[in-house]
């Protein structure tokens, strides 16, 4: 992930593939006001990846829109980061994916709105008042569930357990990138503690570090997502919708 | 979505906004006349409700009420209640697949106002005396109902734009009448319900227009929705006048303001010439102009088919009802840990104040 065109296409991949998982929980939440509320966040997602992947496709001036690159590419050609193409699993494993996924895009996009690149600058600064709500809305979440009964924190401990590993990737040096997200580690870090403890739940120990997101190597996951989500696009080549 | 009552004009959402925005201002002008004192210390409780009713006043929860017009009122707001719940399954089916980013977006929006419809009606419900838990209770038991359309199946995208442009421009049909329920609570969350299924109104028919304007596989797949849509979306206006229970005293109470046929006949005659300029069929050979009636003749849905949906037995009744009672099981555990949380916070509150 280098330049520009690649660093765009990844976080728009990563919004994008976010908001097909969130979007799967609609008529499925625990509380009719929670359907609510991922649905809003999946609408977040769905609207900063419009925009990066957009730009990205003029970037690369090849002709390609926000849907030819959404729709026409496979798995191997998408950059998001393995944590997002995760299955949803029960609420508290979307929720630790949504922590871990906040933490690191608030202070991303943040830094992204004071990047030269007037563009990126601008979707930063729209896209990183979202992320604080997304944190936000997680870390009660967590909390709750961290800290509520018994079987909540079983669960919810299960779920940073499960989902911590796939933090790693996020934070892979990239210097010639607008933003180095090397640079955004000691902020996520300092985040994720603070909500763990008050949620009475641990960081895992462990030294393993899954990746490759980023250059296309997926998890067997992704390309189901695909499959389903191109399908219909795909079946009707050239169609306007 | 739900229904019973109406009005409406040709263009997509366009009158029928007007007739939302109209029943606002009346809203508005009925609170400015104010309404004449409470009742008199000796004055007959029935007399001084109807009398509020009489003069287009709205009846408040503080009010007196008869009791048989609070039930009525909780059974009709919950169904469309829980309507607005279940509807979001067959659309929220297509969320996954939609063809474009836009349309991803839309609908998912879309999905997600029908969710903030529902928590509106329970609440406008709740202002009856009777509590969301109660109610979500009664539509998992099967005690309480919602509108049988949405135990058809969405085979297709373009399933997505024909319950756009009918199933809600019939719910919208039958809904804005409800802008002048006698009951206030109800009239606003009606208001605002409105002005967003209007909005929906246009966008489905903006999928089918796309869709007919398409490629042949495209407008195929338009006019198949349309085709098996157009029976149940006539059948939501529920059974002829002649068989209609409810009605009289509902109409009296100014709950219901026009009846199942009217309503019915209102939504043909204003599909008609939004199909003309689709460039799709409806699928009726003896839909034709009636100069005398200045309305269109039309065929009648199958009511038999409607009475077997209502009682259980459509498409996706079981479906739809396992995937509710799915979700609200399942999601137990996390309401259990909110509540104790919560609970824990509190007490942590009580001992700071104490200390």
């Amino acid at each position: 992930m280098n330049g520009p065109f690649d660093f765009t296409l990844a976080l728009g991949d990563d919004a994008l593939i976010a908001a097909q998982r969130l979007a799967e929980w609609t008529t499925r939440a625990p509380e009719m006001e929670e359907d609510i509320a991922l649905a809003n966040i999946a609408l977040d997602q769905l609207g900063a990846a419009r925009l990066l992947l957009t730009y990205a496709g003029e970037l690369e001036g090849a002709g390609r829109d926000e849907d030819a690159l959404a729709f026409l590419r496979d798995d191997r050609e998408f950059r998001n980061c393995l944590l997002v193409e995760l299955p949803n699993g029960d609420f508290a494993v979307t929720m630790a994916k949504l922590l871990f996924l906040a933490a690191y895009q608030l202070p991303l996009y943040t830094a992204l709105a004071g990047c030269a690149d007037e563009r990126l600058a601008a979707i930063g600064a729209k896209a990183r008042k979202e992320s604080a709500y997304h944190l936000d809305h997680s870390s009660l979440w967590v909390k709750r569930l961290g800290d509520g009964t018994e079987e909540s924190h079983r669960r919810m401990q299960a779920a940073v357990d499960q989902v911590w590993p796939y933090t790693a990737e996020l934070f892979a040096p990239a210097p010639d990138a607008p933003v180095d997200p090397a640079t955004l580690r000691g902020q996520f870090d300092a985040t994720v503690a603070a909500v763990l403890g008050e949620a009475t739940l641990t960081r895992p120990e462990t030294g393993w570090a899954p990746a490759g997101g980023r250059d296309g190597v997926h998890t067997e996951h992704l390309s189901y997502l695909l499959a389903e989500m191109q399908v219909l696009h795909r079946a009707h080549p050239g169609a306007r919708w | 979505m739900y229904g019973n009552d109406f009005s409406a004009e040709d263009a997509p959402g366009g009158g029928l906004l007007g007739e939302v925005e109209a029943a606002e201002a009346a809203l508005r002008a009925a609170a400015e006349r104010g309404r004449r004192g409470g009742p008199a210390p000796d004055e007959d409780l029935a007399a001084y409700f109807a009398a509020v009713v009489d003069a287009d006043q709205k009846i408040e929860p503080r009010d007196w009420m008869p009791e048989a017009y609070r039930k009525t009122l909780i059974r009709q707001i919950a169904q469309h209640a829980h309507s607005e719940i279940i509807g979001m399954q067959p659309e929220g089916n297509w969320i996954s697949r939609a063809p474009s980013l836009k349309r991803k977006a839309i609908l998912l929006a879309k999905v997600q106002d029908e969710a903030g419809h529902g928590l509106y009606l329970y609440a406008a419900a709740e202002t009856l005396g009777v509590s969301r838990e109660e109610l979500v209770d009664l539509l998992l038991s099967g005690r309480q109902k919602y509108s049988s359309i949405f135990n058809y199946p969405t085979l297709t995208w373009a399933d997505v734009g024909a319950i756009g442009w009918l199933v809600d421009g019939a719910a919208i049909v039958n809904q804005v009448p409800l802008c002048r329920c006698s009951y206030g609570p109800y009239a606003r969350a009606m208001i605002r319900v409105c002005k967003e299924e209007s909005f929906h109104q246009r966008q489905g028919y903006e999928i089918l227009h796309t869709l007919a304007h398409g490629t042949p596989a495209q407008k195929a797949m338009a006019q198949d929705a349309v085709d098996r849509w157009w029976y149940p979306s006539l059948a939501m206006f529920g059974p002829p006048d002649t068989d209609s229970t409810h009605s009289a005293q509902s109409m009296a109470w100014k709950i219901k303001r026009f009846s199942n046929d009217e309503l019915r006949q209102r939504f043909v005659d204003m599909c008609v010439q939004q199909a003309e300029v689709l460039g799709l069929t409806i699928p009726d050979p003896d839909l034709r102009w009636n100069d005398e009636r200045q309305s269109y003749d039309f065929t009648q849905p199958d009511y038999a088919e409607l009475m077997r949906v209502i009682s259980g037995d459509g498409p996706c009744n079981r479906q739809r009802m396992a995937h509710r009672r799915a979700a609200h099981s399942e999601g137990a555990w996390v309401r259990e840990a909110a509540a104790a949380y919560a609970a824990k916070r509190a007490q942590q509150q009580k001992e700071k104040v104490a200390a």
